[in-house]
């Protein structure tokens, strides 16, 4: 212990001993990160009207109360058919558009991207009263169709962004002998390309549903009648009440945005070569 | 020859058409960006130069610059966004510099730490925020029983509450890109900067920290711009005391039906934040800030 404290830690010779306020500061930091959304999880299980933590009586009761609710049940079916639908739409949408800027190399590719990447930019609360608005007109408000509409523009320019950098790095020439021993362009790209770019395409799946799955603010305007979805629902309870319910509801978004980012890790990352 | 030439126009016109057709694949995106986006947003700035009588009018700018209560909220508004990025800047880079100069493995490990809440729904995070601060919280409970405070004080539901959710939230979007540029640093400058006499902290900021400034810049603006257009985090641990202009757009239309006055504040809030990103992507490059976000 001594030794490792007084082990030179760095290039410029710093021992760990000397920089072991960076270590401490680091871990409180994390654990800071991490455990507000993790102590929900807990607390969930309590079958005090009031959240505590540790609980003294463990129960499921909250949960039986999400399960039994209607409106909970229809909330969370909007839910993953919009979050699913979203991610349908929004993958070749993106994919196609970041192919189509990848290839295509002419002026207006780059004005192209900045309007793709815009629906980051610009503040939620603007997509959500525009959208409210353009809805109202095209009478599809309060519709999954127009859920699934606004959360695939807010999830474009992820898909954009993750295969058009996937792109970028893979060789366009491999492409362009496939097309020279006769291979049609579509055939080329989904022989060629598209197998190689294909982890970035999953990952770009997958945070294209965690988008709309977890996304509040245009959901809150757009969403409702018989189709609110479980964030609206959420955050109309909290500005009421700290019920527990939430906290068993919370605690299965986390299960989902977990299982979620573990099949990003296992389907969307590269393997590298040892 | 001039059969040559013509061959050679009509290549180039062939290329130009095939040029425009693969351009034409990313037709679906724009086209739905330009409904659900564009054009709504073309049409709140239209409305929010027409007054109650249905003509033009400057009347919902007018009452932004002439009332207190806007100012105030503007205000409020830049306070919130610069202290969270002030914030996450002075606890984010020590994070970052940390997991920089771990082994791969550790700093693999620490990087879930930082990305799990990332992914995390931001309303859960808000939640949880909510749960730990109140007056009967954990927070309050362990305090109370490590002896920091007699009472229960009130933590959440101002803007300190405010300020923990905001920073929490906002982190991870600091941390990556000035993560990223840490690593790309070659480790022999510091070995160098050591070697010509530099003593350790000197070797820091005068090699190691302008190398890392990019990334910072990148984060930090990410962070202020998102910050600028918040609504959840401060609608629901603000307690109705933190006012950004997102909350102040979102009751104009809810609580009053005031399209003209929730699409001035949308435009002028709109026209800042491009305002600021128009004016950092002249440091810049605009994809290593997206880069960043994600």
């Amino acid at each position: 212990m001594v030794r490792w404290l007084r082990a030179p830690a760095t290039e410029t010779q710093v021992s760990h001993g000397q920089r072991l306020w960076l270590y401490v500061l680091a871990v409180i930091i994390m654990v800071l990160l991490v455990t507000p959304t993790l102590i929900v999880i807990p607390m969930s299980f309590s079958d005090s009207q009031y959240l505590e933590f540790p609980p003294e009586v463990w129960s499921t009761r909250w949960y039986e109360h999400y399960f039994e609710s209607r409106e909970w049940m229809q909330a969370t079916r909007t839910s993953f058919q919009t979050a699913f639908l979203t991610m349908l739409v929004a993958t070749p949408t993106g994919v196609l558009a970041a192919y189509g800027l990848h290839a295509s190399q002419i002026r207006f590719v780059r004005a192209a991207f900045v309007l793709m990447i815009t629906p980051m930019m610009v503040p939620l609360v603007l997509v959500a009263i525009g959208a409210f608005y353009a809805y109202v007109k095209l009478d599809i408000l309060y519709t999954v169709t127009g859920l699934v509409m606004a959360h695939t523009v807010l999830a474009l320019p992820l898909v954009v962004i993750v295969t058009g950098a996937a792109l970028k790095s893979f060789d366009m020439s491999q492409e362009e002998a496939a097309r020279s021993l006769g291979a049609p362009r579509w055939k080329a790209f989904l022989t060629v390309t598209l197998p190689q770019i294909r982890f970035a395409v999953v990952t770009a799946a997958l945070l294209s549903f965690l988008t709309s799955f977890d996304e509040v603010v245009v959901a809150m305007f757009i969403s409702g009648g018989d189709n609110p979805t479980l964030t609206r629902n959420m955050f109309n309870s909290l500005r009421d009440q700290i019920d527990p319910t939430i906290a068993s509801i919370s605690t299965l978004m986390i299960v989902v945005t977990t299982v979620m980012m573990v099949l990003a890790q296992v389907f969307g990352r590269q393997r590298k070569p040892k | 020859m001039t059969a040559a030439r013509t061959n050679e126009a009509g290549l180039r016109a062939d290329e130009r058409l095939e040029r425009l057709k693969l351009f034409g694949l990313s037709s679906p995106a724009i086209l739905l960006i330009l409904v659900v986006l564009v054009l709504p947003v073309g049409w709140l700035f239209y409305v929010s130069f027409v007054g109650a009588d249905g003509q033009f009018s400057l009347e919902n700018y007018e009452r932004m610059i002439a009332s207190k209560s806007y100012a105030r909220i503007f205000m409020t508004t830049f306070k919130v966004s610069f202290l969270t990025t002030a914030l996450c800047v002075l606890i984010g880079y020590p994070l970052a510099y940390f997991m920089s100069q771990m082994p791969e493995r550790i700093a693999n490990l620490c990087m879930i730490t930082v990305l799990l809440p990332f992914w995390t729904s931001l309303l859960v995070r808000t939640y949880a925020w909510l749960v730990l601060l109140q007056k009967r919280g954990l927070v309050n409970d362990w305090a109370i029983s490590l002896g920091l405070w007699d009472e229960p004080i009130k933590i959440v539901h101002n803007l300190n509450g405010t300020l923990i959710g905001m920073v929490h939230i906002m982190l991870p979007f600091l941390i990556l890109p000035v993560y990223g540029s840490m690593k790309a640093i070659d480790r022999d400058f510091m070995k160098a900067a050591s070697n010509l006499g530099a003593t350790p902290r000197h070797a820091f900021w005068s090699v190691f920290f302008p190398l890392t400034t990019p990334g910072l810049f990148a984060g930090a603006l990410m962070v202020f711009i998102l910050c600028l257009g918040f609504f959840v985090t401060p609608a629901v641990l603000g307690g109705g005391k933190v006012i950004m202009v997102s909350m102040k757009i979102v009751s104009n239309i809810e609580l009053f039906v005031n399209w003209g006055a929730a699409s001035a504040l949308g435009v002028v809030l709109l026209v800042l934040t491009f305002l600021i990103l128009w004016i950092a992507s002249r440091f810049l490059k605009l994809e290593s800030i997206t880069a960043g976000g994600h």
